[in-house]
């Protein structure tokens, strides 16, 4: 305990430089619901160089989303993406995720930013940003660089940041205009809740109402999010029935891969993938037909 | 490594010395004496400890005190006014929403915020709103009522 310091950086560019200077001893905490919460618990003690980055503003902004990329900086709360018009109606499983993310305490300082460098299989917004073709952007005070998800989000609790690299943005593709998206969470009790199996769906309709594109991501039955590729191409070109969004939901569980935990044995999960990624499906559609909002 | 700062508490500023590692909980009973934000589980978990940030729930367990400074903070002592009940403490008394009284300053707090945020709560909007707060005596009934006598009286004032 004695001996900790303590950072508040005022600018990205300070924050930057005290990072680079204090290594990797450091650590980065924003709204501290992973990282002071996990100190509190006995998981893992806070590291011994602090470097609190809540006053930088410029990383706490939304642009875009309409004709052009969404760009929402890592300091953008749960909290706001679940109450952004903007994002419940284009984003709307980003919008799902966040809304889902602890208590509204939790959403009030929890980041986007934190909620991917904590990296865990759970993650409520992994599957969404995942079937959105999200990239990371990694800043240091040596340049910047940008990682697609899947690429960021390397294992439980792994994440792609090297040291000195602060996850400074996220970076969400343009959506076609016919389509929906949705996620979906198994869970015990509505809030305080971490996924049994989560799901996030995007569906793209074409001129005739046929899909055109499905993709699927899964939460909390592997390693990582991930997406779903063979019940994702079961349904490219067809028509969206009932049958065949079940049968792609019923794929969907092939791409899994759970673990028998304290919230749920592996074979429960894999049962339940089905059930989720069809409600996922479903909601997603009828986002993407103008039927729900 | 201690930072002398200030933290800003129910309006009044109470000049403290922290380590970085000290957590906000603790520095309010501990530091500035105010104990009626309690500590449950420590690591937000239970809601207890719930104060306001900037208007905002916050687990103050598990938030660093220093990274307080300079924000608003509110606890369940700001929440009278010149000896009066709030009318939230009133209800919930009238309405035998505390039985122990241990969670009753994290339910008054997340309760604050969300008549702030919304006048006009519906019950699953008052319970999603106390979704971070657990109450082992209640069983929750007569807590949500008192919100949503509380919510009717304050926009019938």
């Amino acid at each position: 305990m004695t001996g900790r310091t303590y950072a508040e950086p005022a600018t990205l560019d300070e924050a930057l430089r005290v990072l680079g200077e204090l290594g990797p001893g450091a650590g980065v905490v924003a709204g501290g619901t992973d990282i002071v919460v996990g100190a509190r618990s006995g998981k893992n003690p806070l590291p011994d160089a602090l470097v609190a980055i809540h006053r930088l503003a410029e990383l706490d902004s939304v642009a875009g989303g309409s004709s052009e990329p969404l760009r929402l900086g890592a300091l953008v709360t749960h909290g706001s993406i679940e109450a952004s018009p903007l994002l419940r109606e284009r984003y709307s499983a980003l919008a799902d995720a966040s809304a889902l993310v602890g208590s509204p305490a939790t959403r009030h300082v929890g980041t986007l930013g934190g909620n991917l460098c904590n990296a865990s299989p759970a993650m409520e917004v992994g599957s969404p940003l995942l079937v959105y073709g999200a990239s990371v952007e990694l800043t240091s005070s040596g340049g910047s660089r940008t990682l697609a998800v899947e690429d960021f989000l390397l294992g439980p609790g792994k994440s792609a940041r090297a040291d000195g690299e602060l996850l400074t943005g996220v970076s969400v593709p343009v959506l076609p205009e016919r389509s929906g998206s949705a996620y979906v969470r198994l869970e015990y009790r509505r809030a305080m809740e971490i996924a049994v199996v989560g799901a996030a769906a995007l569906v793209v309709l074409d001129g005739d109402g046929r899909c055109a594109e499905a993709r699927i991501a899964l939460t909390a039955v592997a390693p990582t999010c991930l997406r779903a590729g063979a019940a994702e191409a079961s349904l490219a070109g067809s028509e969206p029935t009932t049958e065949a969004l079940a049968e792609a939901a019923r794929l969907s569980a092939d791409a899994a891969s759970p673990i028998d935990d304290v919230r749920a044995p592996a074979d429960y999960r894999r049962a339940m993938v089905p059930v989720i990624v069809r409600r996922a499906l479903e909601s997603a559609l009828a986002r993407a037909r103008g039927e729900e909002r | 490594m201690r930072y002398p700062v200030t933290l800003d508490v129910n309006g009044i500023s109470y000049p403290v010395e922290l380590e970085p590692g000290r957590s906000l909980l603790d520095a309010l009973r501990y530091d500035v004496g105010l104990t009626g934000t309690k500590e449950g589980c420590d690591d937000s978990e239970c809601g207890a400890c719930m104060v306001l940030l900037d208007g905002r729930p916050l687990n103050s367990c598990s938030y660093l005190a220093v990274q307080a400074v300079g924000r608003a903070i509110t606890t369940v002592e700001g929440l009278a006014t010149d000896g009066e009940l709030h009318p939230l403490q009133r209800n919930f008394l009238e309405e035998g929403g505390v039985q122990c009284g241990f969670c009753t300053p994290g339910m008054l707090i997340s309760a604050t915020a969300l008549l702030r945020a919304n006048a006009s709560p519906t019950d699953d909007e008052v319970r999603l709103a106390l979704g971070g707060n657990l109450c082992r005596c209640t069983g929750y009934g007569k807590i949500v009522s008192a919100v949503l006598r509380t919510a009717e009286e304050l926009r019938t004032a």
